[in-house]
Parts: C-alpha cells; sequence; structure tokens
C-alpha cells in the first residue's frame, strides 16, 4: 500500500518471555486517526513502546514508513517534576527532533514555543516552575511539547487519564487539528463515547487484535464482549509458541495466536 | 589589617597560592557536577564513588609510593570498575543501583585499606584519605587543571542531554539515543572529579566539595544554570575561608574548606528563598490571583 504510514507484521511485545500484544498485523495509513481501546493490560502502552523503539520486539516488526518522526506522550511519564525546570523548558525539550544536542535556540524557535503554549491554553506560564503546575496544567503543558515536536507520527497514550472535562475538550479539539494537518494520530483512550464522537478508526485490542477498522465496525457489542474475555495473567507453564517463520519462537498464554478458544474463559 | 588576614598569607606563601589555585579550579569543575548528582537524588552515590577509589590509589601508592600520576591512574580505574560494576549490575538483574552500589564500594574500601596496610603506616593511611592541599605540587595542579577543564567542556557539549537525562530520561529515549551513554560519561565525570579531589581533600573529602555547596545552591535558585554558577561560586567562598581558616588558627586544610562549605550549606537551609524559614513564613496578607 502506498499511503502506509506505519506497518506492523506480525508484531509480537512483551516483557520476559510472556507477549503482552500478540501477533498483530495491520497498516495504519497516512493521515489517520485510530483510537486504540482496550482493558487495562490488554497492550496499549505495550504496542506504543514498540513503535517508538522504546521496547524490542521479541518477533515480527513495526516498520514506519521513510523517516517520520515518532512524538510519544507515555503514560507514566518519568518526568521528575522535583526537577528545577520551568515550563517553558520542558516544552523547549521538544525542538530536540530539530535542534538536537548543540543547535541554538532561534527566534523563530522562542516563536515555536510560545505559540505552542498559546494553544494548549497555558500563555503567561512560560516562566512558571513545573513543580507548581496541576494535573491538567502539566497535561497541557506536555500537548504543547507534542506540538512543538512537529512530528509526522503522534501516539499519545492514555492523555486523558485524570482530565477534567474542559480540558478533556481541549485537548480532543488539537488532536483533531492534528489530524486535519494530515498527521498519523494514534490514541489510547478509555472512554468509548469519546471514541464513537471523535475518532474514525479504532484498533480493539486484548493483548491480541480482536477488531480493527472504522469505529462503528469494530466497537460492536460482539467484538466487545470478545475483548472483555481475555486472559490478563501470565501463564508460567503456558507452551511455546510455534510460527511459521523460522526463529521466532517465544512463549505465550495460549495455545496459538490464531487460535485462542481453548483459554477464552 | 584586613589585608593582613586575608589578603597577606595568598601573597605572601607559594604554597598557599598553590593551595588556592588548586582548590579553586577543583571547585570549578566539581561544583556543577555535584549539582546534577544532587538533582538526580545520586548524593550518596558519590558518597560510595569516593570510597572506591580507594584500593586503586593505594595500589599506586603501594608500587610507586606518594606520586601523584600512578595514584591518580590507580583511583581512576577503581573508580570506573565500581562504576561500570554496579551500573551492570542494576542494569541487568533486579537488584536496585543504591544496593549494587553500597555492595561494590564496601568491597572497594576493605581492599583499598588492606592495600594500603601492606606497606605503609597509619600516617600513610590517613594521608590517603585526607589529602594535603597545602603540599600540592606542579604535576598535580596541571592534573586538577586539566580535570577541570575536561569537566567543564564536557558539561557545556551535553548540558542539553544530561538536563533532558534528568528531567524526562523516557522522553529522551523517544528522541535520541545520547540518554545511556550520557549517564556513563556523567558518572565518568564523578569519577574524574573525585579523583582529582582526592590527592587535595583527600578520598574521604573530596566528595565534600562536590556536594555540599551543591545542596546549599538547591536552597536559593529554582533553575539549574544559575544553581550550578552559584555552587561554584560558594565552592570558591568556602575554600578561601577554609585555607584562610587552616592558615591562622592552624587547622588542617581539607577540613576547614569541608566545614566552611558546611557553614554556608547551614546557612542555606535558614536563610535561602526555599530554606526553612521563608518556608515556614506564614502569608499573612496575599494576592488575589
Amino acid at each position: 500500500m502506498t499511503d502506509a504510514c506505519l506497518t506492523f507484521r506480525d508484531l509480537t511485545l512483551g516483557y520476559g518471555s510472556h507477549p503482552a500484544v500478540h501477533h498483530l498485523n495491520g497498516v495504519v495509513k497516512k493521515g489517520s486517526l485510530t483510537a486504540i481501546v482496550g482493558a487495562n493490560g490488554s497492550g496499549k502502552s505495550t504496542l506504543m513502546k514498540g513503535v517508538v523503539g522504546v521496547l524490542k520486539p521479541m518477533a515480527g516488526a513495526a516498520t514506519k514508513a521513510g523517516d517520520a518522526q515518532i512524538a510519544y506522550l507515555p503514560q507514566q511519564s518519568e518526568l521528575d517534576r522535583t526537577f528545577p525546570a520551568r515550563v517553558v523548558d520542558l516544552v523547549s525539550l521538544g525542538l530536540w527532533p530539530k535542534r538536537g544536542l548543540l543547535g541554538r535556540f532561534t527566534p523563530q524557535d522562542r516563536g515555536v514555543v510560545s505559540r505552542a503554549l498559546a494553544a494548549v491554553g497555558l500563555e503567561g506560564f512560560d516562566k512558571r516552575g513545573i513543580d507548581t503546575l496541576s494535573g491538567g496544567q502539566l497535561q497541557r503543558a506536555l500537548f504543547a511539547r507534542v506540538l512543538v515536536q512537529d512530528a509526522e507520527i503522534i501516539l499519545l497514550d492514555e492523555p486523558f487519564n485524570a482530565i477534567d472535562a474542559k480540558t478533556v475538550i481541549d485537548l480532543v479539539a488539537l488532536i483533531k487539528r492534528w489530524h486535519g494537518e494530515s498527521r498519523t494520530v494514534m490514541v489510547a483512550v478509555h472512554d468509548l463515547d469519546l471514541v464513537r464522537a471523535h475518532f474514525p478508526e479504532t484498533l480493539l485490542l486484548a493483548r491480541r487484535p480482536v477488531s480493527w477498522g472504522p469505529t462503528a465496525e469494530t466497537l460492536k457489542p460482539e467484538n466487545l464482549l470478545k475483548a472483555r474475555r481475555f486472559e490478563e495473567a501470565w501463564l508460567d507453564d503456558a507452551p511455546w509458541c510455534e510460527t511459521d517463520e523460522i526463529g521466532h519462537v517465544h512463549g505465550h498464554a495460549s495455545d496459538h495466536a490464531h487460535d485462542h478458544p481453548s483459554r477464552v474463559a | 589589617m584586613l589585608y593582613d588576614h586575608l589578603i597577606a598569607p595568598f601573597v605572601e606563601f607559594g604554597f598557599m597560592q598553590r593551595a588556592l589555585a588548586g582548590s579553586l579550579m577543583l571547585s570549578a569543575g566539581a561544583c556543577p557536577v555535584g549539582v546534577f548528582l544532587m538533582l538526580r537524588r545520586m548524593s550518596l552515590a558519590g558518597d560510595a564513588m569516593a570510597h572506591a577509589i580507594l584500593p586503586g590509589a593505594a595500589a599506586g601508592f603501594l608500587l610507586y609510593g606518594l606520586e601523584i600520576v600512578p595514584m591518580t591512574i590507580g583511583g581512576l580505574i577503581a573508580g570506573v570498575i565500581v562504576a561500570l560494576g554496579a551500573g551492570a549490575v542494576s542494569r541487568f538483574t533486579i537488584q536496585k543501583e543504591d544496593a549494587s552500589m553500597a555492595a561494590f564500594y564496601l568491597i572497594s574500601l576493605a581492599l583499598g585499606v588492606l592495600i594500603v596496610s601492606l606497606r605503609g603506616s597509619s600516617v600513610d593511611l590517613m594521608h590517603v584519605l585526607f589529602g594535603t592541599v597545602l603540599a600540592l605540587n606542579d604535576e598535580a595542579l596541571t592534573l586538577i587543571a586539566t580535570i577541570a577543564g575536561t569537566t567543564l567542556l564536557l558539561l557545556a557539549v551535553f548540558w542539553r542531554a544530561l538536563v533532558a537525562e534528568c528531567l524526562d530520561p523516557l522522553f529522551l529515549r523517544s528522541v535520541s539515543r545520547l540518554g545511556t551513554p550520557v549517564h556513563f560519561i556523567f558518572l565518568g565525570l564523578v569519577v574524574l572529579n573525585l579523583v582529582g579531589g582526592f590527592q587535595a581533600l583527600g578520598t574521604l573529602l573530596s566528595v565534600g566539595l562536590m556536594m555540599l555547596p551543591a545542596a546549599a545552591a538547591r536552597f536559593w535558585t529554582s533553575r539549574v544554570g544559575p544553581m550550578c554558577a552559584l555552587a561554584v561560586a560558594i565552592g570558591f567562598a568556602s575554600c578561601i575561608a577554609g585555607l584562610l581558616l587552616s592558615y591562622h588558627a592552624s587547622l588542617p586544610s581539607g577540613p576547614a574548606i569541608i566545614l566552611s562549605a558546611g557553614v554556608v550549606y547551614l546557612a542555606s537551609i535558614l536563610a535561602g528563598p526555599r530554606g526553612v524559614l521563608r518556608a515556614r513564613v506564614r502569608h499573612h496578607r496575599h494576592r488575589t490571583a
């Protein structure tokens, strides 16, 4: 396909010998806006880490088209809020892909940063210490950093957790703006109403892909039921998963990726 | 009068000039490194590393006597082994870095004391442990200058990565591969500055000039750059005050320098804008927004 932005080929990601995302195949189209839906432990965060490259795949591959930059907002940020930095310092980290280690920040760069702060509703916050921000304000600042990164692919891992309704509306508007700019956006979300209202496509995960396509199709009751009945726990004595490809052998919690019913409760 | 007490000792005596030059250069490199150690919550790791250097320095001492170059190289090797060993254990096993660092430095320290006792008397051990800033020779000064220069250069080059690695390591990993190299470069700088300090202050006290000014500066500012500059300034002031104190009161110079920094630290706790008094003061008036 010519307009593929991300391609998953038999992608298996996990921890130790246990897969958390199992044999994912498919294509994320360039400029698409996809919600990733699934229960806790269904592999949403793991998938994003795999795409960013923080986690190496156990088998298969996630390949991106060309040299597309990725902006990634993790769910469990390792951000140290006690570190003496101002909001503008945090948001300026987003200039890294453009300026790298030694590139000097230009007046235009500073303009980009202050416009990003304005876009997320944080005008006048640039000199504030990050330890004085509320949870929602910090999330807005992190969205501003994503804006500054100006990446073609944007991955947001549960960005609406513990965020008030007003802020969610603002952040969704930003996501739609990115979609309008034909960036490829994937967002892990729990609120199905939000998904139905704003996301054209949905990937439903339950450690393996349950369904992937237009949101209305994917979020049909039978798919949701299927997604709910998955085995969250690892089984230490699970048999090894033998795939056809030589050299891609690993353990997992069920008999085989494409043939799960024996394990489903 | 003031001249006699504050300036004359440095003008009249060569050993005081050397001590001043050595300790000031040491502060210029070690204090900013201390700021980052503190911000990474690794203050005690610096202490552990200082102990870890001992067997290397002691081995150099055993083979070549009280010579700066072999002792420095030995200390550097021992420090790097312990830093890499502790780092590797924490990276590849479930044990965290605090435990592995403690284990490695304790082994290292015991080994060091053993090596020193093989050859010398307890006077020699005291010398390695506490140093002699008043007996710095040209070789030692050159070494300290090189270490300070290298440290400032590397800090300037990797500044942005170091700040990013402290502030948001996962973000840095998502945009760059520099995270791990920067961590090890930084650990290298810690070892280098401790080794640079041990000739002047001894292995046990060299970490004091690294950590105390940094810890004191934390109470005065909430930005990294000014914090490093302030730490260096506090380091300078402590060195000058410590050397004068040691000159006038005939006290050992190393402890005098570190205690001067300690006084600044205690004063900062009380008086700094982020210190205990200001935080306790009830604001009777507040703004409308």
